[in-house]
């Protein structure tokens, strides 16, 4: 009899925690909130320089994965913000390339070739959704006629937009998103290692769910969040200390923090891909081959991107962007 | 000397030692090797077991330690099912000792030099070690069809409540023997695809590549056979559990056949996964149906037995719905396996069912991250409520008796299940609660699913430990086990060793 009572008991103290915790959870109004500004010292508008050559893709190393890419390239030294997103969705309104429709930032897509395939959906030219508002874990507001950021989070990756939205936002300015062998080489260097910084991980390299905890305090929230881009440089931030997380070629967070739209897509399917793993993603799915995929039209509260772009005069990079300490070319010499 | 002989000969040649020796590999792998993931790795464990046991864990080589981990404990799950079998299944002796003695040795050295391999250092001695170890599985399936071939008259049933056919072939003999058969076959799909991607050491885990339009034939063949193997070895428990509950009567005779023709579809159904994609799922349907169709008859019959046989225990002949419920749940340890097998249809069949139905309208949807989740999900709830029967099928082989028996079996089944129900609800978080506000019912649920898991685990420990000091008693279980090795069945036909 007393096993009954016992076990009664332990069942009602669970139903009672989880319909607690299950009311507690709609209370909560997270989204759009201040926080304090942390200037990482990187600058979002700058571009890494990825000289034309070999590299190693994917998790094994031997020939069959060596792979060439055989034209310089640019890449965004950062991951978008969300002040450099809200920056565009302003000029694009005001240039009719975008358009908003009940909450819906919408933009238009020539669409793809549809084979029949299974689990193929149909993406026809028109418009698609590039970034939804008042969605939970946006940082972008719009009053009717201007897009503003939450302060605090301007430096943040732009987060819950979708790869519409990201390939609309490179296309804007004449960029594209990079390849998934652009993005890992871009992330790995000329040698061959598991993270943009090299094979160990730890909370100090990146926002990924180990760190996420630690971060907080720093952060002045209780909950995961983002990190301001750049923010793994090697400084200390109150009684947190960075490592230099660098890739080889200069770029910050290419491990952590948010999934990043990539370019490619593939016949007879309709997702696209994500690299680098994000603020919520375990240690495995910060490996530089790792991947992520959803509906171009999926948006996440862990997603954003970054551009790529054609190098179409090599004789405007500087030297001294060719030569920096963190140039691919250097270390390859 | 003698004292270790003793020991030894219990351990290794009675099938209650051979079973208990298993457990404890599986339970030790499972201890150390559960501190490598999940909140273990917040808490700062996983580095302390890392630098304490000097593991490599080298970020390249993950998938492949992965597979060798699954592999080293699968086999000690089939070599716990097979001793089952050859003690419960009426065969010659020396059939017996052979199946029993190669499983051991193929599921140690496959183990020991697996996980050798996988976790400390990569020499190539023990890669090749852990492929002897699965070479001796294969050929102890070989053996053990062999010795369960049921057109040998001398294992004709004669009883008839057992079902079997005109000429008298044992069907649940049938059913064992198909099940090996198909493993046989399952484990070369298995093992070819493996062979290749093992050669280049270019391993991939199957939920990674779920949403590619084009698998390989190979890849194909490694999703179909980590389905089959863990389908096959959850129709082998179920088998087990009917003959340790006397399984007979109408809903044996209806249930045979339906999984004797279910094991040969849905096998069928995962080999044609490879040429034929688009229509083998269709197969595979029909398939899980008959099998669960043949396990639906187990609890039904089950039940009703547990329920006649505590009624007339107490002397009760007519007994209403409250009563009935009473005797129903009296033995927790009986009770248990046969609701671990309903409890599935919600944590697992169920999950899988409507992932299934709403693939395209909502899993596709998400980003696959999550659909990884749903996927491992069920597949490890699958495999730890298998492993949950097997340990009650131990306690009533160890004897619990009393008070004992009824908290370590509602323990076990309440612990465990509270953790499978959190993890089928960890694993489709997305449907209840917006990612935002995840976390906090993320948090909720990985209390559940640690806190069952850990009470599993204790308790499991304790029984071990109560074993472990038993081996030094003189006059102990173990020796009583060592002069009664078999376990105690009700045969379907003649045992020519009884």
């Amino acid at each position: 009899m007393r096993l009954n009572k016992i076990l009664v008991i332990i069942l009602a103290v669970a139903f009672s925690a989880a319909l607690f915790v299950g009311c507690d959870t709609e209370e909560q109004g997270w989204h759009h909130f201040e926080i304090k500004y942390i200037d990482t010292g990187v600058n979002s508008n700058s571009w890494a320089f990825i000289p034309a050559g070999e590299f190693f893709e994917g998790q094994f190393k031997n020939l069959n994965h060596l792979k060439k890419i055989d034209y310089d390239y640019e890449i965004m030294v950062t991951d978008v913000t969300n002040a450099q997103y809200a920056k565009y969705l302003n000029e694009a309104l005001a240039a009719g390339k975008i358009k908003v429709d009940e909450n819906k930032v919408l933009g238009f897509y020539p669409g793809d070739k549809y084979y029949g395939y299974r689990h193929e959906r149909k993406i026809n030219p028109g418009y698609y959704l590039y970034y939804p508002l008042e969605e939970p874990g946006d940082r972008i507001k719009f009053d009717g006629k201007i897009f503003t950021v939450d302060r605090g989070f301007e430096n943040h990756p732009v987060v819950n937009v979708t790869w519409f939205g990201a390939r609309g936002y490179c296309q804007f300015y004449g960029w594209r998103l990079p390849t998934e062998l652009e993005w890992e080489k871009a992330a790995r260097g000329p040698d061959f290692r598991a993270y943009p910084w090299g094979n160990e991980i730890s909370p100090e390299y990146a926002n990924y769910n180990l760190s996420n905890k630690k971060l907080r305090k720093i952060l002045g929230v209780n909950h995961g969040i983002t990190t301001p881009v750049g923010f793994f440089n090697g400084k200390k931030y109150g009684d947190f200390q960075t490592k230099d997380a660098r890739s080889p070629y200069g770029l910050y967070d290419m491990a952590g923090n948010v999934w990043q739209w990539i370019a490619d897509k593939y016949p007879k399917m309709s997702d696209r891909f994500m690299k680098g793993g994000s603020w919520m993603s375990y240690d495995i799915y910060l490996r530089i081959w790792a991947r992520n995929s959803a509906l171009p039209w999926y948006h996440d509260i862990d997603i954003g991107f970054r551009c790529a772009r054609d190098v179409k005069n090599p004789e405007m990079i500087s030297e001294e962007a060719k030569q920096s300490p963190t140039s691919g070319e250097k270390l390859e010499k | 000397m003698n004292f270790l002989k003793e020991r030894f000969n219990y351990l290794f040649t009675s099938t209650k030692g051979l079973v208990l020796v298993a457990i404890s590999m599986v339970s030790l792998v499972t201890a150390i090797w559960g501190t490598l993931s999940g909140p273990m790795v917040e808490w700062g464990v996983r580095d302390f077991t890392v630098r304490l046991l000097g593991m490599k864990l080298d970020p390249f080589f993950r998938e492949g330690r992965i597979i060798m981990l699954y592999h080293s404990i699968a086999m000690a799950i089939i070599a716990i099912e097979v001793y089952f079998i050859t003690s419960i299944v009426p065969m010659k002796r020396n059939h017996k000792v052979i199946i029993n003695a190669t499983v051991t040795v193929g599921y140690l050295t496959s183990m020991i030099f697996g996980l050798g391999f996988a976790y400390f250092g990569r020499n190539w001695i023990l890669h090749g070690l852990f492929l002897f170890g699965l070479s001796l599985m294969f050929f102890t399936g070989i053996l053990l069809a062999a010795a369960l071939w049921p057109w040998k008259k001398e294992y004709y049933v004669k009883s008839p409540e057992y079902a079997h056919t005109k000429s008298g072939i044992d069907l649940e003999r049938m059913a064992f023997f198909t099940m090996v058969v198909a493993a046989l076959g399952s484990s070369l799909f298995g093992a070819i695809a493996g062979a290749y991607f093992g050669n280049g050491f270019e391993t991939f885990l199957a939920e990674n590549v779920v949403r590619m339009a084009y698998k390989p034939p190979l890849e194909l063949a490694v999703i179909g056979h980590l389905h089959i193997m863990l389908t096959l070895i959850a129709i082998a428990i179920t088998l087990v559990v009917g003959r340790w509950l006397d399984f007979k009567g109408i809903y044996h005779k209806i249930a045979m056949p339906l999984m004797i023709a279910g094991t040969i579809i849905v096998t069928l159904g995962v080999w044609t996964v490879v040429p034929f994609e688009l229509i083998a799922h269709m197969i595979i349907y029909v398939g899980s149906v008959l099998v669960m169709l043949a396990a639906l008859m187990l609890v039904i019959y089950g039940w009703k037995k547990l329920i006649r046989d505590r009624l007339n225990e107490q002397g009760i002949e007519k007994a209403g719905f409250w009563r009935g419920l009473k005797a129903l749940l009296h033995d927790p340890i009986k009770f248990g396996p046969l609701w671990q097998m309903v409890f599935m249809n919600f944590t697992v069949s169920g999950v899988g069912i409507f992932m299934a139905i709403k693939l395209d309208e909502i899993f596709r949807v998400w980003q696959w991250r999550e659909e990884r989740v749903t996927l491992t999900g069920h597949w490890h709830v699958l495999a730890s409520l298998i492993a949950t029967i097997i340990l009650m099928y131990y306690a009533d082989i160890v004897g619990l008796k009393g008070k004992v028996r009824k908290w370590f079996g509602w323990t076990l089944i309440i612990a465990s299940d509270i953790a499978f129900a959190g993890a089928t609800v960890y694993s489709l978080k997305k449907l209840f609660v917006h990612p935002y506000y995840q976390e906090p019912f993320v948090n909720i649920n990985m209390l559940f699913i640690d806190a069952g898991l850990g009470i599993v685990l204790v308790i499991l420990a304790m029984l071990l430990i109560w074993r472990l000091v038993d081996l030094f008693k003189k006059h102990g279980l173990w020796k009583r086990e060592l002069e009664h090795p078999e376990l105690e069945v009700n045969y379907t036909s003649r045992n020519p060793e009884a």
